[in-house]
């Protein structure tokens, strides 16, 4: 930093930028954006064993025998309802309108509910035919990779549920709309990431 | 020391859009509308089956999803060269470089070690 001066006059240093270049103005979202990418690196891994393991039956089940699209379509229809809505919520955000926010956060909420619980009827179908987990490395990959999104997603909600009473508390603060900007990342993320998994894992694996 | 030439750090701490994150309404609808598209034509390729060759309908699927996936990072994650002064693009690529490697190369050495493991001899 030899060409930044620091002013140390006041109580408080002011730093300013001789060159007059543009700094990076939010510290947190790009940490945030750095912790994404970390998540992503854990769902390559996941999707790198399913790629493994994923045709490796063990005369269990395949993929074609078990997966429902009808219901994958509708979930993934759910995520992706759900990506929009917190989008209008972010942009209520920019407009200072709290109502609005906190509307669009529940009708987001409603639609990530609506995912897990269509996921969790889907796992405990599949546990109650006999194909759970232990069956077969295909199964096991699978509940794996699917299983850890599903709980993104949970945590996904929980903190969303945190930001909703937050904002209630306190309004639409800085921190609060630095707050629900991370959210927004993380959720509009795990859409991203449910794209590879509907895909590699339901599409493909329907075709086999 | 000259004012307006300096940038004051007081700022920065805004969140109303001077970052890059924040998207228009036309933009999310535009975003959605894609997604909607990109994600019903695979599913009814693969449901309706009207291509015979599976290796075709793999590749266009897949082909869907990348597309898909370029969708979201502009249209909901305002992702672009500029944000965060091109650092998120510059963690997305490495990002990128890593979840290349780990895929393909899982896959390349497993199917290797697959072909090449010695032949089983009969149980008897």
């Amino acid at each position: 930093m030899s060409d930044a001066l620091a002013i140390h006059a006041e109580a408080r240093p002011v730093f300013y930028d001789a060159d007059g270049r543009h700094h990076p103005e939010n510290g947190t979202l790009l940490g945030f954006w750095l912790y994404l990418m970390s998540d992503c690196l854990i769902f390559a891994c996941l999707f790198a064993t399913y790629g493994v393991l994923g045709r490796s039956y063990a005369a269990g089940p395949t993929g074609a025998e078990l997966f429902d699209l009808n219901l994958v379509a509708v979930n993934t229809a759910m995520l992706l309802f759900s990506s929009i809505t917190y989008g209008f919520a972010m942009i209520a955000m920019r407009q200072r309108k709290v109502a609005a926010v906190q509307g669009w956060l529940v009708i987001t909420g409603l639609f990530g509910l609506a995912f897990i619980g269509l996921e969790l009827y889907e796992f405990a179908h599949l546990i109650q035919e006999g194909a759970g987990p232990q069956r077969s490395a295909f199964l096991t990959a699978f509940f794996a990779l699917v299983g850890t999104h599903g709980l993104h997603v949970t945590f996904g909600l929980i903190w969303l549920v945190t930001l909703m009473t937050q904002v209630g508390l306190y309004g639409l603060t800085t921190d609060n709309r630095r707050r629900l900007m991370c959210l927004s990342m993380f959720w509009h993320f795990l859409d991203v990431v449910w794209i590879g998994v509907f895909t590699f894992v339901y599409l493909l694996g329907s075709m086999s | 020391m000259n004012p307006t030439h300096a940038t004051a750090h007081d700022h920065a701490h805004d969140y109303n859009g001077h970052d890059g994150y924040n998207g228009t309404t036309r933009g999310y609808l535009t975003g959605f509308l894609l997604s909607v598209v990109l994600t019903a034509i695979p599913f009814w390729l693969v449901m309706n089956k009207p291509l015979a060759n599976p290796q075709l309908l793999a590749f266009l699927v897949l082909a869907f999803a990348a597309v898909q996936i370029v969708v979201h990072m502009v249209y909901f994650l305002h992702m672009n060269p500029k944000s965060e002064g091109g650092w998120s693009m510059l963690a997305l690529i490495f990002t990128m470089v890593l979840v290349v490697i780990t895929l393909a190369g899982s896959l390349w050495v497993m199917h290797h070690l697959n072909t090449n493991m010695m032949p089983m001899p009969a149980m008897s």
